[in-house]
């Protein structure tokens, strides 16, 4: 058996992130070419009873640490209880989810083993010498690199594969670990939570997205789309023209400097669909467009186009919806 | 708060991406430079906090000579000093590029003093490698947190504060000194007015040559991703497309039962 591929797997709740499911589904196909086994490390309470739920992921073995001094998120104590686990499996890779903690946790691991890392791989091709495809501009642009290292350090863009549903698996092997953690990995840890606006439907989890860009004109203008939005459970977001107006808070925005979202439908009002917009939509199953401008970029990248104004579409689409919801 | 920001030149790319006929770069050759979007309030809060609290602040980058163009510009809003780890057009990969930012940190502490905080950009809006602040506060021995929207300075320590994974906000507390990799959304950047761009005009760019190493991940070439072959349907013009659209709706799921 060959060196094994570990990947690190965020849980919250009980359930495995999404994207921590995508990175294992990323790595099933390398650790099948390389003949190994594909082990999870799960980090924090809760990990064992997420550990043995991985068996349909494709997950043979789940290191788990749990420690009541990891309770709290702590960047640098996460990054010591996955070295740990690194340094007793001695892996040929270890891969993290693109998300803030699995990004920050596999770049804190980076820095103190001195190993080149690989950030949003979409691909990887595994021989004499590594190929990665990772992205560059959030996706706007594909790097062809090498990366050659006695442990391939490589994040997993986000929704670049599907998290499929867990086939029927046998349980994986879970095995506890007792890493020394240092105190001073411990200093910076979240120490405080501010709940999420209630009501409020995430970004992220929501069936429907609906977009806002500068054809919305105003903040205030904004309402026809929360209207709509209101009705059929949808989430709303802004391009980065109109969070940076101040049209909606930053935290809604779709973009590169902001949120990639993977909805079922992702409706785009006047947004005309600069780059920096369409990577973080392009994730979406279905994109229609309600544009003025039948030419504009956003077309090139939709499914579907409403050619009008916004102003005048989305309240005739209110209306059909209450007509057919009674 | 003596305050150090970190930024990147990085082409100010619009609609489409054009590639040099090498595949090796972005054709820069109609597009402006803009400080990489994180990294802008990076700036903005290095200067919010020293209106505040006092003390000094400085600018570094690491790129070519045309990026003291940036540093300039970080200059007329209000930044102190500024620094250019001047490359000779060669592609510094995160190592490397942490390495010299680390080694340019170590000798300008050992001469003007520490620096409470050092900013970085949470990932570089180019080639977006999400690790050099790491591996700079590690060399450092010192605390860093990524993803910060909100930095609040007390008595020897910040809070800093990001968006958690499953909504709302999740706050951290470091001691200083430390280091922070922040988000657009920390604030919203000024324009420089005319003086300021006057003043910085004339103040010195500090030049320093880094050393050149490669670890990798080792750049082979760019690629423009295809696009999905989607041929979009026109579902209709105006209020009258109103029906097709509650179809599709309805197809998803989306009305409810």
């Amino acid at each position: 058996m060959s060196a094994p591929v570990v990947v690190l797997v965020e849980h919250a709740g009980g359930e495995a992130d999404r994207l921590s499911l995508e990175a294992l589904a990323f790595a099933a196909p390398l650790a099948g070419r390389l003949g190994a086994d594909v082990e999870a490390v799960l980090v924090g309470p809760g990990s064992a009873g997420v550990a043995a739920s991985l068996g349909g992921h494709g997950v043979r073995t789940a290191h788990v640490v749990e420690d009541g001094r990891l309770d709290a998120y702590a960047p640098a104590a996460f990054a010591a209880a996955l070295g740990a686990v690194v340094e007793a499996r001695s892996p040929s890779a270890v891969l993290a989810p693109g998300s803030d903690r699995g990004t920050e946790v596999l770049a804190y691991l980076a820095a103190r083993t001195g190993l080149p890392m690989a950030a949003n791989v979409v691909s990887v091709e595994s021989g004499e010498s590594w190929s990665v495809v990772r992205q560059r501009w959030a996706g706007s642009l594909l790097e062809d690199a090498t990366l050659d290292a006695p442990i391939r350090l490589m994040t997993v863009a986000p929704h670049v594969v599907e998290a499929p549903e867990a086939a029927s698996g046998a349980a994986p092997d879970v095995v506890s670990h007792a890493p020394a953690i240092a105190e001073s990995d411990l200093v910076v840890r979240v120490t405080g939570h501010e709940a999420p606006e209630t009501g409020k439907i995430s970004l992220t989890d929501a069936k429907v997205v609906i977009g806002g860009g500068r054809g919305v004109g105003s903040a205030e203008n904004f309402a026809v789309l929360e209207k709509l939005a209101g009705l059929i459970g949808a989430a709303v977001g802004g391009s980065r023209v109109a969070t940076s107006l101040g049209w909606r808070p930053h935290s809604d925005q779709i973009g590169q400097t902001g949120l990639r979202i993977a909805p079922e439908l992702y409706i785009a009002c006047g947004i005309s669909g600069a780059i920096q917009h369409i990577v973080g939509c392009k994730a979406a199953k279905r994109i229609l467009a309600i544009n003025t401008d039948p030419d504009s970029p956003i077309m090139a990248v939709a499914d579907y186009a409403v050619i009008g104004d916004l102003h005048e579409v989305l309240p005739a689409i209110a209306a059909e919806v209450r007509r057919r919801q009674g | 708060m003596n305050i150090l920001v970190c930024v990147k030149r990085v082409p100010a790319t619009g609609g489409r991406i054009v590639l040099t006929p090498d595949g090796q770069e972005i054709d820069t050759r109609y597009l402006g430079s803009t400080i990489s979007p994180h990294e802008e309030c990076g700036v903005e809060e290095a200067v919010r906090i020293v209106e505040t609290h006092g003390g000094s602040s400085a600018v570094l980058t690491l790129g070519p000579a045309a990026a003291e163009e940036q540093l300039r510009d970080a200059m007329a809003i209000g930044i102190d000093r500024a620094i250019l780890l001047e490359t000779d057009g060669r592609e510094f990969d995160p190592i490397a590029t942490a390495a010299a930012i680390t080694s340019t940190i170590r000798d300008q502490e050992a001469g003007n003093g520490p620096f409470d905080l050092v900013l970085f950009g949470n990932e570089a809006a180019d080639t977006g490698d999400f690790q050099v602040g790491v591996r700079v506060a590690v060399a450092l021995g010192r605390t860093i947190v990524n993803g910060i929207k909100g930095i609040t300075v007390g008595d020897g320590s910040v809070t800093a504060r990001r968006e958690a994974s499953g909504g709302g906000w999740e706050t951290y507390a470091l001691p200083l000194p430390a280091v922070l990799g922040v988000k657009e959304g920390l604030n919203l950047p000024r324009y420089p007015s005319v003086p300021g761009r006057l003043r910085a005009k004339r103040k010195e760019v500090e030049r320093i040559a880094p050393a050149w190493s490669q670890t990798g991940p080792v750049k082979l070439g760019l690629r423009v991703p295809e696009q999905q072959g989607a041929q979009v349907e026109i579902l209709g013009r105006g209020p009258d497309a109103a029906p097709a659209v509650v179809d599709l709706l309805e197809r998803i799921g989306a009305l409810g039962s």
